[in-house]
């Protein structure tokens, strides 16, 4: 049974008139990933700002690692680290001299900083670009960095806030390996994306952030299932054979034009196998079968009513 | 393994960090050491034979050139606090909570200590070209104690200016002021020599006592009353920027 370091109830948040955060609820259990999934606007920043204590909630209790974020945020600064929407490198310094200024302000001996800092530039393949400044770094380069630089202080708990946005796809392939590596050493981590695939990709559990609200919480898995768009097509050489088909499989739409069968089905190898053995059954010979799950695009539309990357009118 | 934070340690640390900062950007360098000498150069060899002051140009000069020295160091600071608040790395320092202090008094101990070099630059000038001082060595104490309370106050200032400001853009362009006051000042020439509405201004404004009491103090005929003047404006400076700098501090990180 793994207990949870994150415990969020009713938290509120408002600028001014405008609400951001309306009564969020969110749990997340000690070693995963926890995805905050939601287009631009929708509140994850503020909610990292919350989380972290950078930001003062108006309301709700949060809990991390076991600490009250109102009354004990030095507790809770000193399991946690951070790595913002923005890389929050020090350009005039070189890469080596950044991790040694986190060594240095977390106040680690010589020897033990100096130890850190080595193995975090060897571990994020930093070393040959140690010595240059950090402002020469490409956007991957300082996403790393910056990564690196929240891993000084060794963090239980770790908050990544877009940490992809605007990197090339090979960047982001290795941010996530970064990710994974964090999790197999038993660290948390609390990540927030607008990529769907990004979430779907490292989280063990996603909940979905709209306008302020949580529309849906789960695995992956479960919230695709969430959606009817789930199903099995089938397509046919002649018109006969889909004829013969469309009797057989009751809750079947054709189309005629396509020569395809479409079957509403979970997806799941049980019932997959149901589906072969009726046509086996009927001796139809079917010439192309595909399994269409929904991605997580088609849950957001479905969940929020409209595209995850749709900009929203406040 | 995180410790409780000391002060004292961090602002070490940070200060380490501002001066790595300075020295590696080469405007910074450019507007704090190498532009008063320039204007020195200006005005003392095309403009100097120009301005009937009384005395030997250089001597008047001096003393309103070190204030200068000061002045130009100050944008390279508004800019460099703001861009901590503004970029991003504010928050990192905060997680790790490092004492509120040290990152106010790294900036303020930096650009004393940047200008510092920039006045013993100007001084060292002030000689090559000429000047000649009649002050004894509790004169220069005086001096150096006038010029270093100035020095704090400008930097509290401009780190409540950087504090403040929503942008480094908006920041380098807080302190213009700073520069411009001196040169409405007894700076460059006396202020009696000066049109109404200006002259009045130049007299009451903070810059003439600090340059007057400089330049008593240079000379070897220092006045108490513009040096007690001159310390008044930079206690009430140093404590308002001091105060205006950790207001906006806690309100923005």
């Amino acid at each position: 049974m793994r207990s949870s370091v994150i415990a969020v109830s009713g938290l509120r948040k408002a600028y001014g008139d405008k609400t951001v955060l309306d009564g969020i609820d969110l749990d997340v259990p000690a070693g995963t990933v926890f995805s905050l999934l939601g287009p631009n606007g929708a509140g994850k920043t503020t909610t990292v700002n919350v989380l972290t204590t950078l930001m003062k909630a108006d309301g709700g209790t949060v809990l991390v690692a076991g600490h009250d974020i109102a009354t004990e945020a030095k507790a809770v600064r000193a399991v946690i680290g951070v790595t913002g929407q923005f890389a929050a490198v020090d350009d005039l310094l070189t890469g080596e001299e950044n991790l040694q200024l986190m060594a240095d302000l977390q106040h680690l001996r010589a020897g033990e900083g100096k130890r850190v800092v080595t193995s975090l530039l060897e571990r994020f393949d930093l070393v040959e670009s140690a010595q240059k400044m950090a402002a020469t770094y490409s956007g991957g380069m300082r996403r790393k960095l910056d990564l690196a630089m929240t891993l000084v202080t060794r963090p239980q708990i770790i908050f990544l806030d877009e940490p992809t946005a605007g990197l090339d796809p090979r960047s982001r392939r290795t941010m996530w390996n970064i990710v994974r590596e964090l999790v197999a050493d038993g660290v948390t981590v609390f990540l927030t994306t607008q990529y769907l695939e990004e979430a779907d990709q490292l989280a063990g559990r996603i909940a979905v952030l709209d306008q302020g609200h949580l529309v849906a919480e789960g695995t992956p898995d479960e919230l695709k299932r969430q959606v009817t768009g789930s199903h099995v097509r089938l397509r046919f050489t002649d018109l006969r054979e889909l004829d013969a088909a469309a009797r057989v499989l009751t809750g079947s739409t054709r189309d005629d034009e396509d020569l395809t069968l479409r079957i509403p089905s979970d997806g799941r190898a049980k019932s997959l196998r149901a589906l072969l053995d009726r046509l086996d059954e009927h001796s139809i010979d079917v010439e192309d079968f595909s399994v269409h799950t929904p991605d997580l695009d088609d849950v957001f539309l479905a969940l929020t009513g409209h595209a995850s990357t749709e900009a929203i009118a406040q | 393994m995180s410790t409780t934070s000391a002060p004292l340690t961090d602002s070490r640390i940070m200060l380490r960090r501002n001066l790595k900062h300075i020295l590696r950007n080469p405007t910074t360098i450019f507007n704090a050491a190498l532009m008063p000498v320039v204007l020195m150069l200006l005005l003392v060899y095309v403009f100097g034979n120009a301005f009937n002051v009384g005395e030997h140009y250089v001597e008047y000069a001096t003393p309103g050139l070190i204030l200068l020295a000061i002045s130009y160091g100050l944008a390279g600071t508004a800019v460099s606090v703001s861009s901590d608040m503004t970029k991003g790395i504010i928050n990192r320092f905060k997680v790790m909570n490092v004492s509120r202090g040290a990152v106010l008094t790294g900036h303020v101990v930096a650009t004393m200590l940047s200008s510092s070099v920039a006045i013993a630059v100007i001084i060292g000038m002030a000689f090559a070209l000429g000047f000649r001082s009649s002050a004894t060595l509790l004169d220069w104490l005086g001096a150096i104690g006038i010029i270093a309370a100035t020095a704090f106050a400008a930097a509290w200032l401009t780190v409540a200016l950087g504090m403040a400001a929503k942008t480094p853009e908006s920041a380098g362009l807080a302190v213009v002021p700073l520069i411009l006051l001196p040169f409405v000042s007894s700076a460059i020439v006396p202020a009696a020599k000066m049109g109404q509405g200006v002259r009045q201004f130049a007299e009451y404004q903070p810059f003439t006592p600090i340059i007057e009491s400089l330049r008593g103090l240079l000379a070897g005929t220092p006045s108490g009353g513009y040096a007690a003047a001159a310390l008044a404006w930079c206690a009430g400076i140093a404590l308002a920027g001091y105060l205006w700098a950790l207001a906006t501090f806690r309100r923005r990180a």
